[in-house]
């Protein structure tokens, strides 16, 4: 009996509490201790949780608590006549969602201790705001995982694009900061739109939003493999759902510019939890998905397009946070990909895994950010290593595990979707491989550019240190190295901030840089590795990424695969899951081989263009230089739809304001100015003919009155006069005629 | 007592009235109590209508606390008022947002302070006639009541350019509400020429089984005074000069409450009582509703003034509304009311918050501001939670509304839903973009530097919203039970498919609730409880592994 | 010495109301014409008076008292149209009271 239902109420509440109190009231250590309590109370429960679903026979692995109706019964046609549109708050936890929950919590954990310290330069105000929100993400993340139907999940599906939207947008005196917020709101929204009208699909064709009753109802139709049904319908609606909030193709836009956020931010939303919501939705809806092949291919053709094409989009980045960001995209496109071809397992395995190793690289990218003072271009790091040997150490796991370098953990991962994929569909392997070569190449890069050679940036003397900021400000906007700055202060006052004389005259550009000014005190002298609670977290995730995947290491390896069978449950009965054990060794052990033969040749390829001979590199990128614009452009997608959509939006709003400003409303003042035109006319009419008539019969009176009126003296006593005459008259008339 | 228990709704349509005559009778130079006075007479208002909440019965009698007596006996017309749930929450929401209107008039109105209170005191008055009327006379009357001192608060204490939009506004819902009393006035003899009675009762006229094709003229004769209250496309034109150049308190009431007039019109009218035309216009309706939705959201989308933005917002709101309704379904009218509801919390919301800055800054223009969550914190937070619910955030309260709505529409034309739901999307585009505009950003200009944040005063009047909308929001169900009914029985008229389910639901519920006497209740007065579908009492979460 | 009988009454009944009367035409000063109309009061009420001791009846006397009480009157409004009058024109002439003209 656990209470399920104070996983996620327990962030919500520390998030009100720091929304309502603790930006005014509390110091830092308060909010940030309420905050971190509440995830490591949420975490304790989940691990409960967890543990329970552990213990049960895999028929009971399952908890459900219901908090009570939200919308009451009414009724509503359905595809087979009325039924009732009822939505309850359920929330439901089976071996699916323990893992996801385990996984939020988890890393949210180690992401709060690692904001700690990792924001400490914030004012108070800001700070207990970071936590608020980043307590409140939590809190619908956990919903979201936690959901009994499609409407809670859509809750907290919305309720963590919120909180992604606040928190990229965290700085927001920063244009580019609150744009790239507003951006990922409004390109999520578009993908929710899908998976809204999924809902309602779902309700019209089965009567009910209920995970569990829709999944048993699916099981009686027919698998839809001809043709496109209605079961095709909401699965591509909820692709498109998916889609969005994963950062695949088409929506993948959003994802790069979210690096706005402050890194803790990345590493949680943007890497671990959020983004693979969209995985998760799949797996949820997996029945749907299984009776829907058509969908499916389409998803794992989309999956393996947006992991080669990110990963390719990886290579040429300077900023080491957007490496990072397309380097999520890309493992993203791989669970899509295995979720395409029914490997649901493996997928939610390797969100798992990655989960792990992407949050690692995120947080140790912030370690290098804020020991070099808010630089994010890797052309000015390098030969880090011996000064930051912890956070190389670290990061150098994270990369051989993303790598898939056995036995890390994305090795066992990655090779079980690769797997799956080359029995459903050896071209895409062939494009999973080439991913791989791809990822292996980038992350090595990113790891030589950053720890190895010598340092390329500017002297530890704040003079020169300003003076190379003030050069990279006046790159522009657009460059890379500029864009996400450290907290909300100019670029040249926040780097003069850091320099090592921070005492004397350098602190009257800090006050200059305003009150709001996030200044990082870190780089007091040489970079060197973080305070112990920012490389707790770092130590603890490399040990998640070196060993998370002993829990499910394939049967073809001789592994136990305790992961698969722990979810066996959710996915049971589904079509393709037994095609799992069909797999021969053989063909195991020739997928593994090569999966391992491309990771090291993309590794070798970098080690020899950025370690052993950089000099051919100037050459390469000049042969190849429209590719390289292309591909550091992101394939200018993003610049595709701003001349399409986000244009022709715009120009739609402006033309349809003048149209209502000229004709709608022009005809409403047209009325008017006909009606008072008419109203001119009556007035002419009325004052020369009708009026003249009546005018004319008046003067006519007068002129006959005239003759009369002078009777009229004014004086009382003529009248009097006339009183007594008319008076003798009448009484004369009178007496006379008796 | 009987007051209360017997004449509840004089009691709530009058006690603005009071406060009203009460202001008249304070000296004109003693402005601080004239506003005390009509504050506390608008507070006195909310408190006589919550009863409304406590004590109307979902399960009861379609209309409850009934009053009738004889106003005009030679043509039948009589003062006869009564709720459904659908008036009722109306009326709370007008008793609420009048209340909060005048609160947030405190600060702003500083000349002709007496006659400003008195005709705020009267416009409420008068849309709660409208609300509560059973007498299709009286309705009219309260409806046209309605227009005057709404005329002379845009006129004597609005902005811009005043005298324009208040005569505008004016003259457009005048010239729709002739054609509408021409249509109120073919009822009357068509229902004479049914039945044989002069009788302007309302709930006659929605028994009445008229011949189509005079169904489809009055329905149209109705079209002209209820669309342009909404306002539907193409008739909205009025409503951004009108909500722009309104001081503070009249946009708020517009916006929260006025416009509802008309889909309430809709609602009571053409629905129940023209089905047969109602369900003729269905596809034009739709079409009206889903340009309207659309366009709305793409025309505040170019917008450069605050207010204007917002009033646009309206117009794509109560396009969602419209369209809700016309579906024709239960859920779909439910959601049209919830979104009414939820319109009038959020607008409203936007508007006072609007107020607010404009009261400090003299201006509307979005690129006069910038950055002001740096020196507002508050308020940016409040404006944040608006914005939210206004693009239907999920556990706020818009959502409530825009997914019953859409899920309503959807098994009626899953085009329209999608279409509908792009207008969620590009909800979300403009609202944002206002709130980056505003909010965000470097706080560059300078008199921006030292504006207050909120007072006391100010956030007493936005509290109360804010807490409706987080409650409809997570717990919208008590608000769905107390329409149930209402709904069920508009529908049981307009959309007879639904006649079988509508009943069973009832007839479940009326055999599992026995009418129980409730010690607080009026003797005689038997209570049935509402009906739950609740698995366990709430606060009870029901657990365990299955 | 004749008795006192009705007659003489009626005489000067006549008498007073004649002068009244052509006081009230001839007259320019609006005062002399007030008193004049005065005088026609009194010689009704002194008629009325006389046919109530004829008759033996009292209505008559009542009458005149109600006379002599509407004369009162009469005479305070009169009074103050004329202190209004002089204060406008500054003269009593009623000739020069002619605006009531057209």
């Amino acid at each position: 009996m656990t209470p399920l239902w104070l996983i996620p109420l327990i962030p919500a509440a520390a998030a009100t509490v720091n929304g309502l109190v603790g930006i005014r009231w509390f110091p830092r250590g308060l909010s940030a201790l309420v905050a971190t309590l509440a995830i490591g109370a949420a975490f304790v429960l989940s691990a409960g949780v967890f543990a329970g679903l552990l213990q049960a026979p895999p028929g009971e692995r399952m908890i459900e608590t219901l908090l009570g109706d939200w919308i009451p019964q009414i009724p509503l046609a359905t595809a087979n006549g009325i039924g009732m549109f009822k939505v309850t708050w359920l929330l439901r936890a089976d071996a699916l969602a323990a893992v996801m929950l385990l996984v939020v919590t988890g890393i949210g954990l180690l992401i709060h201790v690692y904001a700690v310290a990792y924001m400490r330069d914030e004012p108070s105000g800001a700070y207990a705001r970071f936590f608020c929100y980043l307590n409140l993400f939590c809190a619908f993340m956990l919903l979201l995982v936690l959901a009994g139907n499609f409407v809670v999940l859509f809750v907290g599906w919305e309720g963590v694009g919120l909180c992604s939207y606040l928190l990229i947008g965290f700085w927001y005196r920063k244009t580019s900061a609150a744009n790239a917020g507003r951006k990922a709101f409004i390109v999520n929204r578009i993908g929710d739109l899908g998976f809204l009208l999924a809902i309602f699909l779902v309700f019209y064709t089965f009567g009910t939003v209920d995970f569990r009753e829709v999944a048993s109802a699916v099981a009686a139709r027919p698998v839809e493999a001809a043709g496109l049904g209605v079961l095709s319908a909401i699965c591509l609606l909820l692709t498109l759902g998916a889609v969005g909030k994963s950062a695949q193709i088409p929506l993948f836009v959003w994802l790069p510019d979210a690096m706005e956020g402050p890194t803790p931010v990345s590493a949680l939303i943007h890497a671990a939890t959020m983004v693979t919501a969209g995985v998760y939705l799949i797996a949820r809806t997996a029945a749907l998905f299984m009776h829907a092949p058509l969908v499916m291919q389409a998803i794992a053709v989309v999956g393996a397009a947006t992991a080669l094409l990110a990963a390719a989009v990886g290579l040429v980045q300077h900023d080491i946070k957007r490496v990072l960001a397309y380097s999520t995209i890309s493992p993203i496109g791989y669970m899509c990909l295995a979720a395409g071809v029914g490997a649901f397992g493996a997928a939610i395995f390797h969100l798992a895994t990655h989960a792990f190793f992407k949050a690692l690289l995120f947080l140790g990218s912030g370690s290098v950010i804020h020991a070099l003072g808010g630089e994010q271009d890797m052309r000015r790091m390098g030969g880090l290593r011996t000064r930051m040997p912890l956070t190389f150490a670290t990061m150098a796991i994270a990369g051989l595990a993303l790598a898939g370098i056995p036995p890390l953990s994305g090795f066992f991962s990655k090779d079980e979707i690769q797997v799956r994929v080359f029995e459903a569909h050896p071209w895409l392997f062939a494009v999973a491989l080439l991913t791989t070569l791809v990822t292996a190449f980038y992350i090595a890069r990113l790891m030589a550019l950053t720890f190895m050679g010598s340092y390329r940036g500017g002297p530890w003397s704040p003079v020169a240190s300003a003076a190379a900021a003030s050069t990279a400000a006046a790159h522009g906007v657009r460059h890379p190295a500029d864009a996400p700055a450290h907290g909300q202060a100019q670029r040249a006052d926040h780097e003069v901030t850091h320099g090592p004389a921070l005492r004397g005259p350098t602190s009257m550009a800090r006050s200059a840089g305003g009150a709001g000014d996030a200044a990082h005190g870190a780089l007091r002298g040489a970079p060197h590795d973080a305070p112990w609670t920012m490389t707790l977290p770092l130590i603890v995730l490399a040990v998640g990424a070196l060993a998370a995947g002993w829990a499910g290491v394939p049967a073809t390896m001789g592994g136990s695969d305790a992961l698969g069978r722990f979810l066996t449950p959710v996915f049971a009965g589904l079509a393709s899951n037994a095609a799992a054990a069909h797999a021969g060794r053989g063909t195991a052990l020739g997928v593994m081989i090569a999966s391992v033969l491309a990771a090291v040749a993309g590794g070798l390829a970098a080690r020899y263009l950025y370690v052993t001979r950089p000099e051919v590199r100037p050459v390469l990128a000049l042969r190849w230089r429209g590719l390289h614009a292309l591909l550091y452009a992101g394939f200018r997608v993003d610049a595709l739809y701003d001349a399409t959509i986000v244009r022709g939006t715009l120009a739609a709003a402006r033309g349809l304001r003048a149209i209502d400003l000229r004709v709608l409303d022009g005809a409403v003042d047209g009325v008017g100015v006909i009606a008072r035109t008419g109203a001119w006319l009556s007035h002419m009419l009325d004052k020369y003919l009708v009026d003249g008539v009546v005018n004319a019969v008046a003067r006519g009176a007068g002129r006959g009155s005239f003759l009369v009126r002078r009777l009229q003296t004014g004086l009382v006593q003529n009248y009097a006069l006339m009183m007594v005459l008319g008076l003798f008259a009448f009484l004369t008339l009178y007496l006379l005629g008796g | 007592m009987t007051l209360f228990t017997h004449h509840l709704l004089t009691v709530i349509l009058l006690a603005p009235l009071a406060g009203a005559i009460l202001v008249l009778l304070v000296p004109r130079r003693r402005e601080a109590a004239i506003r005390w006075i009509a504050t506390l007479s608008g507070a006195a208002g909310f408190a006589v209508s919550l009863p409304l909440w406590f004590r109307y019965e979902p399960q009861g009698e379609a209309w409850q606390f009934v009053e009738r007596a004889e106003w005009i006996p030679s043509i039948g017309a009589a003062w006869f008022l009564g709720v459904d749930g659908l008036s009722a929450m109306l009326v709370l929401l007008t008793t609420l947002m009048g209340a909060i209107a005048i609160l947030a008039s405190w600060g702003t109105i500083g000349e002709r302070v007496k006659e400003y209170y008195v005709l705020l005191l009267v416009l409420q008055t008068a849309m709660i006639g409208a609300f509560v009327s059973l007498d299709a006379l009286l309705f009219f009357v309260f409806w046209e009541v309605m227009l005057v001192p709404m005329y002379f608060l845009i006129a004597i204490w609005g902005g811009g350019r005043r005298l324009y939009s208040a005569i505008k506004f004016f003259l457009y819902t005048l010239a729709g509400s002739v054609v509408m009393l021409l249509g109120i006035l073919a009822l009357y003899f068509a229902a004479h020429a049914e039945t044989g009675i002069y009788s302007f009762d309302i709930t006659r006229f929605q028994a009445l089984d008229l011949p189509a094709d005079l169904q489809v003229w009055i329905f149209v004769a109705l079209f002209c005074g209820f669309a342009v209250k909404v306002p539907m496309f193409p008739l909205h034109t009025w409503l951004p000069d009108a909500h722009t150049d309104a001081p503070t308190a009249g946009s708020v009431i517009l916006a929260a409450v006025m416009l509802k007039m008309g889909t309430y019109g809709f609602l009571r009218f053409s629905l129940p009582m023209l089905p047969d035309a109602s369900r003729y216009f269905v596809p034009y309706m739709a079409a009206l509703a889903i340009v309207g939705i659309i366009y709305g959201a793409l025309v505040a989308l170019a917008q450069s003034d605050w207010k204007r933005l917002i009033a646009y917002s309206s117009v794509s709101h109560m396009g969602m509304a419209m369209l809700g309704m016309f579906a024709l379904t239960p859920v779909g009218i439910t959601g049209s009311i919830v979104h009414q509801l939820n319109h009038g919390i959020s607008t409203g919301a936007l508007f006072l918050l609007v107020g607010i800055v404009y009261e400090r800054r003299h201006t509307r223009d979005i690129s006069a501001y910038g950055g002001l969550s740096a020196v507002m914190p508050v308020f940016a937070a409040v404006f944040l939670l608006m914005t939210l619910s206004s693009i239907g955030l999920p556990a706020l309260n818009g959502f409530i509304g825009e997914l019953l709505v859409l899920q309503g529409v959807f098994v009626v034309s899953p085009t329209w839903a999608a279409c509908a739901a792009t207008g969620v999307v590009l909800g979300a585009a403009y609202m944002l973009w206002l709130y980056q505009r505003t909010m965000f950003g470097a706080l560059d200009n300078p008199a921006n530097r030292s504006l207050r944040d909120l007072s006391v005063r100010e956030a007493a009047t936005l509290v109360p919203l804010v807490a409706l909308a987080v409650w409809i929001g997570l717990y919208p169900a008590p608000l769905l039970r107390k329409l149930d009914s209402s709904v069920g029985r508009i529908v049981l008229r307009v959309n007879s498919v639904y006649g079988p389910a509508i009943a069973k639901a009832a007839a479940e519920c009326n055999a599992a609730a026995a009418p129980v006497q409730v010690a607080s209740a009026p003797p005689g007065m038997l209570v049935i409880p509402p009906c739950t579908t609740d698995a366990l009492p709430a606060g009870e979460p029901a657990e365990g592994p299955r | 010495m004749t008795p006192i009988t009705p007659y003489h009454y009626l005489v000067l009944s006549a008498a007073l109301f004649t002068t009244g009367l052509v006081g009230v035409l001839v007259r320019r000063n609006i005062i002399v014409v007030l008193m004049s109309i005065e005088l026609m009061l009194n010689a009704v009420n002194i008629n009325l008076a006389a046919f109530a001791w004829e008759r033996q009846h009292a209505v008559g006397q009542v009458f005149a008292i109600f006379v002599v009480a509407v004369a009162a009157a009469e005479a305070a409004v009169g009074l103050g149209i004329i202190l209004a009058f002089f204060r406008n024109k500054e003269t009593l002439n009623l000739d020069d009271l002619d605006i009531m003209r057209w």
